[in-house]
């Protein structure tokens, strides 16, 4: 154990947590409101739309978070020019917003699937009951359904947040520096990985336990 | 224009794609047998009485279920030539520099993560096992391994695997962090073929593609595995 090591990329590795956080919390907002999107789109009875929401479920929860990096970042260079003419291309040459654009799909998919499990769990008599009194289709939606549905969700949804901190750390893969690439830095130029990975596992079990106690109070909070 | 890009042979990528994805296949099970046997012991340790074993395994699951992979494989790579030098000197007297081969690695690593996730997978399918079956099974004088092996061990795997199932596909999905520190597995073929035909989406969608026909190919197997499980198991 090298103290010396420790004391230098404490600093250079809590400089990094903004970083984390800030890929964290934005991917996980844009997220979650695509995935309210989706599990609707995906509880529709019409086929083309019920399709293509299940389709894009499937695809990003099959494949590797990685991968999904790799060709939004890497892949939109294949088409630079056609990106130019409708002036995205200044966007996907940006690390950072590859990195929340694959982030945000990638959960949304996950989260999607929860929160569809959840509108499912919804018992069929308070819809009724909802109906029976003159509520309209989205008042049924709004005041019945969600509430109950996102209740349902909390756990598994948990679950799914402590998971995109995890994934998070796949964004130094394409030079963004959060505390994973920070670590990786300090591991490769010191070759010591011990002493910065306490720090560094330290940060992100530090993360991990402060988001299951907020889940963990709305779960309180939202129990009859 | 690009179909020969994707080809077999010399002027093509279709024979690195297809041995990348035995690779990956390989690291996979490797990693998830790995996992099932660390699993095993975990949740053996996490179902006993010493509470030093409970709270060692405890450790285990939440500091791995808790950090990222990349972390863990980064740790490995930079780390085990220093450890393995280290020991091989103090015990053996060797002085040669020792490094492990990236797929030992690799399988390392994914099997620490996927072993995590199985622990708590097989503690429940265990914990799911009617009391009264084994009391049953020690009213009639079974001996202590043929309990486990005949009334135990089977309803246990039966309650696991759909879990297990679960773990396979994330552990599927992880072995590509290996392409990191180098492994030539679907990834980081990918990633080869995209630097050097300037082809990058092509070759990253080829290696998406290949993911998603192991997962559903992974899927009917353990499908299979379900129902050969529940045979002579009355389901309402």
């Amino acid at each position: 154990m090298d103290w010396d090591i420790i004391s230098e990329s404490v600093p250079a590795i809590f400089s990094a947590l903004p970083t984390t956080l800030g890929l964290v919390g934005s991917s996980l907002l844009i997220g979650f409101i695509l995935a309210v999107l989706v599990a609707l789109g995906a509880l529709q009875k019409a086929w083309f739309i019920n399709r293509p929401a299940n389709l894009f479920v499937y695809i990003f929860r099959s494949s590797p978070l990685l991968i999904q990096i790799f060709l939004i970042y890497y892949g939109s260079g294949q088409f630079r020019q056609e990106l130019t003419a409708v002036g995205l291309w200044h966007l996907f040459r940006e690390p950072w917003f590859c990195a929340v654009l694959a982030l945000s799909l990638n959960t949304a998919a996950y989260t999607a699937e929860i929160i569809r499990g959840g509108i499912k769990s919804v018992p069929l008599d308070l819809l009724e009951a909802g109906a029976a009194i003159g509520m309209k289709k989205s008042q049924i939606f709004r005041r019945i359904t969600f509430p109950l549905a996102i209740r349902q969700s909390l756990p598994a949804y948990g679950n799914e947040v402590i998971l995109m901190v995890k994934s998070s750390s796949l964004a130094s893969t394409i030079t963004i520096m959060d505390v994973t690439g920070v670590y990786k830095e300090i591991a490769s130029e010191y070759f010591s990985p011990l002493e910065p990975l306490l720090i560094a596992g330290s940060i992100y079990l530090l993360i991990n336990f402060i988001a299951t106690q907020i889940i963990a109070y709305f779960e309180r909070r939202l129990a009859i | 224009m690009d179909a020969t890009i994707l080809s077999w042979g010399d002027s093509g990528w279709g024979d690195e794609f297809f041995f990348a994805t035995l690779m990956t296949l390989a690291v996979a099970s490797c990693s998830f047998l790995l996992g099932l046997v660390i699993a095993i012991a975990a949740a053996a340790m996490k179902l006993s009485k010493r509470r030093s074993l409970t709270f060692f395994a405890n450790v285990y699951t939440t500091v791995v279920r808790g950090i990222p992979e990349l972390l863990v494989i980064y740790l490995i790579f930079y780390g085990s030539s220093a450890l393995l030098m280290s020991i091989a000197n103090s015990f053996f007297g060797i002085d040669d520099y020792i490094e492990l081969p990236v797929f030992v690695m690799g399988v390392i690593c994914i099997g620490l993560s996927s072993g995590a996730y199985s622990t708590e997978v097989i503690r429940g399918a265990v914990q799911a096992v009617p009391v009264g079956t084994i009391e049953a099974a020690k009213a009639i004088g079974m001996p202590t391994f043929s309990r486990f092996r005949r009334i135990l061990a089977p309803q246990a795997i039966r309650f696991a695997l759909p879990g297990l199932g679960n773990v396979w596909q994330l552990t599927l999905k992880e072995t590509s962090l290996i392409s990191v520190i180098g492994l030539t597995e679907i990834v980081r073929i990918a990633q080869m073929g995209a630097g050097s035909e300037k082809k990058p989406f092509l070759f990253f969608i080829t290696g998406l593609i290949l993911f998603l026909v192991l997962a559903s190919l992974s899927d009917k197997g353990y499908k299979f595995l379900e129902a050969k499980a529940e045979k002579g198991v009355r389901v309402n």
